[in-house]
């Protein structure tokens, strides 16, 4: 048995080394999605350390920052990040027969996540079974003691595999449940007095309430499937807790094709004027012509192909799912930068005319350097606003994607594919609810604490309102 | 009028080419018709006269641009390029890869695409605009909190649940219509009012919220004020000062998208088995029917360049001091 080894899950000193007997080696898997998300860590670092020391910068976050309802959205979005940066850490693990020096890795890649979570990954049952439940979906033929045959639902593998007798299952639930969200407070409680912690009191409030949830949830999916499993006996939990990643990766890495495009391109436009202006406005007149939903379908089609007739470029499957959902990416930025930059265009063009800029145009100052001190730093409230406001939109156009069938590979957990694996079960008598339940509870989750946040850095972003 | 009208017309034709240029690329440079052969049939063994039957079928067979060995104007015009890409200017879309005229396919699927989205086209507009008139009118009121606070949720639902949940709903928990389906005439009813009320449904979020913004912006206004200090109630003010001037922003958004009605919804005509054009595109996609996809591309961007210079000319409409020259 593999998982039953002792495996160092944050093992770096072992990295590489082939230490048998006593640890399972694995190797790091650096997928091409992790690069840019790292990329976009390191760079949102930089940021954070830059405003960290201008006070002019930090007001407009100060002003966030008193908004409870920025800050409780804050902190659910933080748990979804935190979900999905431990599921961005990637590794191999070796196999354990390996034969002379080269030591062979396993081609599944896995992720930091998926190592805490494990119970959760390997406990697969036959088919559906409904939230909470002990037993199969559907009745099965099954010989009991006696040798007689009855049809019977046939009790779940791991799913309240402790309970001798099915019927103790509801008292079960109630006891776990109370014991998990109390031991969840509890422990929230006391992390606050350990920290110190000082917050408005719907902060403490959501922390509770969130804290509750976690501990409940935890409880219970120790040994119960809290949201049930799909059409081949996964957890749904599993899954939707996978879909995360997929979501904010959708709705970040855009961000890093759209960013540059629009800055450049739409101050530029803006400063230079003539030729360069119209230049850049028939090139984002030209794109954002065409329907996005068509441009997107042309352009996924295409890559499609592409991928399927190079089949060699790719070790893992997930390295190619993973190259799609950066594709994936990189067209989304390319469809959606031209919104950004048609507004970055017109806010130079107001901004050129200022006295600031005139007077820096007549000491010499190049264009270069007009454009990095003077208009770069007074459109970034633009870009902020817009991109936070682009992150929502984002993470649901990939479910929409997914269906019409240019979203991610099939193979990659997103609340796409669980909503368009789920979508026939609706049809089934007993119906089967609970996938898609759980990929549009935990959308919904994610969009509403974005949308509410972004609704918040644009209130405090914004110039245009007046404020006393 | 007329000398700006043309001069939009002629300004449309470099961007229509430049979408052309680009399908183009996207749909023969980066992958040569060889590769969509060879996708086509199935990647492994499949022979090179498999393929070369396969393009010539299509008419794939011809060089890219310039055809070299062909005499005349034909060098030009017996290319993938000129019979595939420009003849979409002329509305040739060619045929798709089951042999079908891609026109004909079009001119007949219209109408049920029109018959789902303008009706919610009409009526959710005119819903929107109530709404977003209404939290204005109880602006800084818990009623508006309220209603922004709904538009925020609504808008935060994956537009697939709506059109999930309101199929198992009404149709299949209430049995009220049919879940899918259409019918030509008056009969076709019963299968176009769900969709429609779940279209209307799933934009009120992000629309009324839109619109109060522009409401908002207009009622801190001096005219708005003059208005009030001569005695108008408030309600007179909100819709024939307000509203009025509010016209040019919400024009703006809303004619654009007139044209577009044409090429309907893709999610809610395939979920609801309208055979409009949306649901064309959608099993183009799922086929790999290229030439569709193109063909949908080049008429969604001519779609859009109309709707942008039917926008221009609507201002002129609302607002007197807007003159097109």
């Amino acid at each position: 048995m593999l998982d039953s080894r002792p495996t160092p899950s944050r093992g770096q000193a072992l990295r590489g080394n082939d230490v048998r007997g006593c640890f399972v080696s694995f190797m790091p898997v650096i997928l091409w999605s992790d690069a840019l998300v790292f990329l976009l860590l390191a760079a949102c670092g930089a940021v954070t350390w830059y405003v960290r020391r201008q006070e002019h910068l930090l007001l407009p976050w100060r002003r966030v920052a008193q908004s409870s309802v920025a800050m409780v959205s804050l902190l659910v979005l933080s748990l979804f990040l935190l979900v999905g940066g431990l599921d961005t850490l990637h590794y191999r693990v070796a196999l354990q027969d390996n034969n002379g020096d080269r030591t062979v890795y396993s081609p599944e890649v896995l992720s930091v996540f998926d190592k805490l979570v494990e119970p959760l990954r390997l406990h697969t049952e036959k088919t559906y079974s409904a939230p909470l439940a002990v037993t199969l979906y559907a009745k099965e033929s099954i010989t009991d003691a006696q040798g007689r045959v009855v049809r019977e639902y046939p009790r779940l593998q791991y799913g309240g595999a402790h309970l001798s007798d099915a019927a103790q299952r509801d008292g079960d639930v109630v006891q776990r449940a109370l014991m998990g969200a109390a031991s969840g407070v509890v422990l929230a409680l006391l992390l606050f007095f350990v920290a110190n912690f000082k917050a408005r009191r719907a902060v403490v409030v959501a922390t509770l309430i969130l804290a509750a949830l976690i501990g409940m949830t935890m409880n219970l999916a120790a040994v119960y499937h809290v949201l049930g499993t799909d059409k081949v006996g996964q957890d749904v939990l599993y899954l939707a807790l996978k879909s995360i990643r997929t979501g904010l990766i959708i709705g970040t890495v855009t961000t890093l094709v759209t960013l540059p495009l629009a800055l450049f391109l739409g101050v530029a436009a803006g400063y230079f004027r003539g030729w360069v202006d119209d230049v850049i406005q028939y090139v984002y007149t030209v794109l954002s012509s065409i329907p996005s939903v068509l441009l997107i379908a042309a352009a996924v089609l295409m890559m499609q192909v592409t991928i399927d007739t190079h089949p060699g470029w790719f070790d893992t499957a997930a390295a190619r799912a993973d190259l799609r959902l950066v594709f994936l990416c990189l067209i989304l930025g390319m469809t959606s930068w031209t919104g950004l930059c048609r507004l970055l265009r017109g806010e130079t063009l107001k901004l050129r005319e200022m006295e600031y800029i005139q007077a820096a145009q007549s000491f010499g100052v190049s264009s270069l350097r007009i454009l990095s001190r003077h208009i770069m730093p007074n459109v970034m409230h633009i870009i902020l606003i817009a991109l936070v406001m682009d992150f929502s939109a984002l993470v649901l156009a990939e479910a929409v994607l997914s269906y019409v069938g240019v979203g991610v590979d099939p193979s990659m957990i997103s609340f796409g594919t669980m909503i368009n694996g789920a979508r026939l079960e609706m049809a089934r008598e007993p119906m089967v609810w609970w996938a898609l339940v759980a990929a549009f509870g935990f959308m919904l989750v994610l969009v509403l604490a974005a949308n509410l946040f972004a609704d918040a850095v644009r209130d405090a972003f914004d110039p245009r309102l007046n404020r006393t | 009028m007329i000398a700006y009208l043309i001069r939009r017309i002629l300004y449309a034709i470099p961007i229509l080419i430049g979408v052309n240029l680009l399908t183009f690329a996207l749909f023969f440079v980066i992958n040569t018709p060889d590769d969509m052969a060879r996708m086509q049939l199935g990647i492994k063994r499949v022979t090179p006269e498999a393929i070369e039957k396969w393009k010539l079928q299509r008419g794939y067979d011809k060089p890219m641009m310039i055809n070299s060995a062909a005499a005349g104007t034909g060098k030009l015009t017996d290319t993938i390029f000129w019979q595939k890409s420009a003849s979409m200017f002329v509305l040739d879309f060619g045929y798709s890869d089951d042999g079908r005229s891609i026109s004909r396919e079009i001119a007949t699927r219209m109408g049920p695409s029109l018959a789902i989205a303008l009706p919610t086209f009409l009526i959710g507009l005119v819903i929107y605009v109530s709404f977003a008139l209404l939290m204005t009118l109880f602006r800084a009121t818990a009623l508006d909190i309220a209603g922004v606070a709904l538009c925020v949720l609504l808008m935060s639902i994956s537009g697939l649940f709506y059109i999930i949940g309101g199929q198992f709903l009404i149709s299949k928990l209430w049995h009220l219509v049919p879940i899918s389906g259409y019918d030509g005439g008056l009969s076709s009813f019963k299968f176009v009012v769900l969709p429609i009320v779940i279209g209307v449904i799933g934009g009120i979020g992000s629309s009324s919220r839109w619109y109060r913004t522009i409401f908002l912006e207009e009622i801190g206004k001096d005219y708005v004020r003059t208005a009030r200090a001569k005695g108008l109630s408030e309600l007179r003010v909100l819709f024939t000062h307000v509203l009025k001037n509010a016209m040019i922003p919400i024009l703006t958004g809303v004619v654009v998208v007139i044209p577009l009605l044409f090429m309907g919804s893709l999610l809610t005509e395939s979920f609801f088995g309208i055979p409009g054009l949306g649901s064309y595109t959608i099993d183009a996609i799922n086929a790999q029917d290229f030439s569709v996809v193109r063909a949908m591309v080049f008429l969604g961007s001519l779609l859009y360049i109309v709707g942008l210079i039917l926008t221009d000319v609507s201002y002129t409409m609302v607002d007197p001091r807007v003159r097109l020259q």
